[in-house]
């Protein structure tokens, strides 16, 4: 499962609902929080953080998510001294914006170092891949052809 | 309603002290905050300490005990933690103990120790402002989130790095007379711009460095001011903190930081005034996107015209609206959880007329400071004014 406690971090082994909806995003069913009146978020939560509603249900994610922002980060935490240069961006998937590292940007699993293969308003899917650092799960955004 | 004056300020040098341990820091700057102040120790009925990663920098938490023993001071001590924003809170908290009668003097402010880290420490260390879950493990650095927000202005409303660098040029041109900054040296636009990249589109000539130092401020009734006969001039009249979403992520406006909208407009309403009636303003450029956002949520420029007025003279100390007279974050340096408390400190000085760039706002009255937290996630905004 997670492996952030070998990371020389000192984040807990597991995290209930947060690692149930990653291992969800890793099969391609990942899901959003979503409460009657229409707002969005991720778990685990007992609430809506918007309007408190209490009946909060579980939707699928679209399949293609667009880029609202990015940045390529060159000055790294220890956890991803092995992976910088990176790119981190901030997509809408439906009802929630996820944040995750841009990767897989020539067919073979390599990392976007320039942030040449998104722009804002690219379409992007989302899974979970790992740091190269310390093979911690991370949240991946691979850019689809349009 | 009791009114609250700023007796006395204290900071230490903003800079790299490696060697030297937390309680020290707080010492010094609360031993020049009280002898500013002619404010007796033993009158301090608390002492509210802002700390944001001590825990981590120091291995120490609990410290608020610690630095009342540093100040000298014995009475209830409480360390605050709202990240960037910790001083803030510990200095709002003491406006609103002795506005609400509950004490006559009150010692608020904070320390930071950074430098005896390594980068990628204090970089680690900074993350944890953000959302582990959701922010950290995907990438984002304190510098990341801030390009974040950085890019999706530009998208929204235009603006260049260039612009940016006009704001790191004029903090860095206002900190030379500074005797408390960390970088007494100008920077031009074109070094600015010329800098390597930290979290692109942010170089790194656009960030703050990593900083040691501490504030002290001396915060008392008006009565007690008058029944000692002590020379505190600045009123704290205003004191507002907003709140949002902690992930960036979950922001409605990925450009737009409304926490602080809400700290101002409870600030200004608590004083009576409006963005109009300010003459200067110290607000928390960790970033200098940060400086453009903050001036728009303070109502100093409607949204998407703030990333002009550094370069369009604005905001430069010779403009309608000085901003960051001190050097700001940017070239005074940011020790987190002493910040805000430095920015009341600042204020203070140049409204009475002692600090080196008093002759820039002769005629000023009304300050506003502006400390935020994480990416604006928490934010607190004070009022001062002359009083007498
Ligand atoms: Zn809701």
């Amino acid at each position: 499962m997670t492996d952030e406690a070998e990371s020389g971090g000192s984040a807990p082994a597991a995290n209930a609902g947060y690692d149930e909806w990653l291992d969800a995003l890793a099969a391609e069913e990942g899901y959003a929080l979503v409460c009657p009146e229409g707002h969005g978020s991720l778990p685990p939560r007992r609430v809506c953080p918007e309007c408190g509603a209490s009946d909060l249900s579980e939707e699928p994610l679209p399949a293609e998510g667009t880029v609202e922002t990015y940045t390529v980060v060159h000055v790294p935490s220890p956890r991803f001294s092995d992976d910088a240069p990176y790119v981190t961006a901030v997509a809408q998937f439906g009802p929630v914006r996820l944040t995750g590292v841009v990767r897989e940007v020539d067919g073979d699993g390599g990392v976007d170092v320039d942030g040449d293969a998104i722009e804002v308003g690219s379409a992007v899917e989302a899974g979970v891949g790992e740091r190269e650092t310390d093979g911690g799960r991370i949240v991946v955004f691979r850019p689809m052809e349009t | 309603m009791t009114e609250v004056r700023v007796a006395g300020v204290g900071l230490t040098r903003f800079g790299s002290h490696p060697e030297r341990t937390g309680r020290d820091l707080f010492a010094e700057a609360a031993d020049r905050a009280f002898a500013d102040a002619g404010v007796d120790r033993d009158d301090a009925e608390e002492l509210n300490y802002g700390n944001f990663m001590g825990a981590l920098a120091e291995h120490q938490g609990h410290q608020a005990p610690l630095m009342a023993e540093a100040a000298g001071v014995r009475c209830p001590a409480t360390r605050y933690e709202s990240a960037c924003a910790s001083a803030g809170v510990a200095v709002r908290e003491a406006v609103r103990t002795v506005a609400a009668g509950d004490a006559d003097v009150v010692l608020a402010g904070g320390m930071e120790r950074m430098t005896n880290l390594d980068t990628g420490g204090a970089t680690e260390g900074l993350a944890i402002a953000a959302d582990d879950l959701f922010e950290v493990r995907a990438g984002v650095t304190f510098p990341g989130a801030y390009a974040l927000m950085a890019r999706a202005y530009f998208e929204a409303h235009g603006g260049s790095r260039e612009d940016l660098a006009h704001v790191a040029a004029k903090n860095h041109e206002n900190a030379l007379p500074n005797e408390y900054a960390q970088f007494r040296s100008e920077v031009s636009v074109e070094e600015a711009l010329d800098s390597p990249p930290v979290a692109e589109p942010l170089h790194l000539f656009d960030a703050c460095p990593i900083t040691d130092g501490a504030s002290a401020l001396v915060l008392v009734s008006a009565e007690y001011a008058a029944e000692n006969d002590l020379d505190a001039s600045v009123a704290v009249t205003g004191t507002g903190q907003g709140t949002d979403r902690m992930a960036l992520a979950d922001r409605a406006d990925l450009a737009a930081t409304p926490a602080a909208v809400d700290a101002a407009t409870a600030a200004y309403d608590a004083a009576g005034i409006g963005p109009a009636d300010v003459d200067l303003a110290e607000v928390h450029d960790c970033f200098t996107i940060a400086e453009v956002l903050a001036i728009e949520a303070l109502g100093f420029a409607e949204p998407g015209e703030g990333i002009a007025a550094a370069r369009d003279g604005y905001t430069t100390a010779d403009g309608d609206l000085p901003v960051n007279l001190s050097g700001g974050l940017k070239a005074k340096g940011h020790p987190v959880g002493a910040t805000g408390g430095s920015q009341i400190a600042e204020l203070t000085r140049l409204l009475r007329g002692d600090h080196p760039n008093s002759e820039h706002v002769p005629d000023a009255e009304v300050a506003v400071a502006h400390n935020a937290g994480g990416t604006v996630a928490s934010a607190v905004v004070h009022v001062l004014e002359v009083a007498e």
